[in-house]
């Protein structure tokens, strides 16, 4: 057998979103529709035109050591929470360094380390900023961490692509099991960077939701009164694992990692192509390299991000992609919950997308109260979705300022 | 300040940076061999004391403070 043909399984979950601490609790607000979007305290946002996110459900620093959260970004904190959760999950296999892999994204990492010394520079001198800034404000910092945790050798990456990082993490993780560079990868997202600077620089762009009077109602897909995203903070985490390193040790096996579709928009380094040309390309290179088919396809994890522009254009992709067989398909816009997690985004809806295979069941998109003609989707709403049984693939959007278009095609196995 | 209260302002840097048992913390015992306290951790404990106890300790002198008696004896005289 060719490295190249080795199927690649996912073998634990982890994450720690605004919907909940841990897998369990965040899988089981998203099938009951429970927000995790609130007002942000403090006076520094009192003066913003958005004064709201999706906010931890559990403080990191309430499951780490002091000593060791002083020293680590809140995305750090995050993404090793998430991946110690996967890793346990996975059963913390026993494995040669050298063969153990770790790829996380963030996409912006540490800034507000970094907002938080330049501060200390500015108040107190060069004297007292941290010797520990540069570690935590780089972007690697998530992923080196991660695998200093592990102790792996194999390779570090931290894949940048925006709001598709944490998506690309996967398929890089997917990629180099299938190289035969490693037998085991930790894959993930991350991003904790609320603060009035990013959101006002979203703001800035006219992206984010400014309904201040109802935060857990803002990040709201495919309904008409969407006016934008929900900035949000949250990690996942996922261990990937060749199937035979797998079935070898006995591992619980969710799903396998079918295939990644990648493309670019080559459009607007913000806006999406509005005929979601990449976003359809990707979603068919996905299911081409699967095997498989629009048929196969029983529920994607859709990006919808809740702005007016972004969901139908995605929308009309997933139609393009999969043709008249779109109707036997569920939608799930799972964002209207978490808000968007810009680079842990591609890793928790990762997570998301396999449990609804593993447990044949489609999460709520809150908030549709009136669904927009043009989106011409099935959107699991009001209630969780039975999905059937058989052989099945799910798919996960997530689409980057810039253009970036990943589409990652999960199988049951 | 009393030679114990440095001592005990020190260790609980220590145990606050490098998550080191204060019960560990003895004069005898040396910041990197014994504490596991790094480079990057050095730097850490010594800001924080020159914040609580009101002393400088430049970088040149850091070297030379092996053992957490080292940096007891060093504070008190630096706050004589």
């Amino acid at each position: 057998m060719t490295t190249s043909q080795r199927r690649v399984v996912v073998t634990g979950l982890g994450a720690t979103t605004p919907v909940g601490g841990d897998v369990s609790t965040t899988w089981e607000g998203l099938v009951s529709g429970r927000s995790g979007v609130r007002a942000l305290d403090g006076a520094q946002y009192a003066d913003l035109p958005v004064r709201f996110a999706g906010q931890l459900a559990v403080e990191p620093t309430t499951l780490l050591e002091k000593s060791e959260s002083r020293r680590l970004d809140r995305c750090q904190q995050i993404a090793l929470l998430a991946s110690r959760e996967a890793w346990a999950d996975a059963g913390a296999p026993e494995l040669d360094p050298e063969r153990l892999g770790v790829v996380v994204a963030t996409g912006i990492g540490g800034i507000v380390s970094l907002l938080e010394q330049n501060e200390v520079l500015t108040t107190r001198g060069w004297s007292r900023v941290s010797p520990m800034s540069v570690p935590m404000l780089m972007p690697n910092g998530s992923a080196a961490w991660v695998g200093l945790d592990l102790g792996a050798k194999a390779g570090i990456h931290t894949p940048v692509s925006a709001c598709a990082s944490g998506a690309e993490a996967v398929s890089a993780a997917l990629d180099m099991i299938r190289s035969g560079r490693a037998d085991v990868v930790v894959a993930g997202g991350t991003e904790a960077c609320i603060h009035p600077i990013t959101i006002a620089s979203f703001a800035a762009m006219r992206a984010l939701s400014t309904r201040n009077d109802d935060p857990a109602a803002a990040s709201r897909p495919y309904d008409k009164g969407r006016d934008g995203f929900v900035m949000g903070e949250g990690a996942g985490s996922l261990v990937l694992e060749s199937e035979e390193h797998a079935r070898a040790r006995g591992a619980r096996i969710y799903a396998e990692v079918a295939s990644a579709g990648i493309t670019a928009d080559g459009h607007h380094i913000a806006q999406p192509d509005p005929e979601g040309k990449g976003a359809t390309r990707a979603m068919r290179l996905a299911l081409e390299g699967a095997g498989a088919t629009p048929a196969d396809v029983i529920h994607v994890n859709a990006h919808a991000t809740s702005t007016p522009q972004g969901d139908v254009a995605e929308a009309g992709a997933i139609r393009a992609a999969l043709g008249g067989d779109v109707e036997h398909v569920a939608v799930s816009g799972t964002k209207s919950m978490t808000g968007h997690l810009l680079g842990g985004a591609g890793a928790v809806e990762s997570v998301a997308a396999i449990l609804a295979l593993y447990h044949r069941l489609a999460p709520v998109t809150a908030n549709l109260e009136d669904l927009d003609d043009a989106v011409g989707l099935d959107v699991v709403h009001g209630q969780a979705r039975r999905l059937r049984n058989g052989d099945a693939v799910v798919l996960n959007n997530s689409f980057g300022f810039g253009g970036h278009n990943v589409a990652l095609a999960f199988r049951s196995i | 300040m009393s030679n114990t209260e440095i001592l005990d302002g020190l260790a609980a840097i220590v145990n606050e940076v490098a998550g080191t048992p204060i019960a560990d913390i003895t004069p005898d015992k040396a910041f990197i061999d014994d504490l596991d306290v790094d480079s990057l951790s050095m730097v850490e404990v010594v800001m924080a004391c020159e914040d609580k106890f009101g002393v400088s300790i430049p970088d040149g002198e850091v070297k030379n403070l092996k053992t957490v008696g080292d940096a007891v004896a060093y504070i008190e005289k630096a706050q004589a």
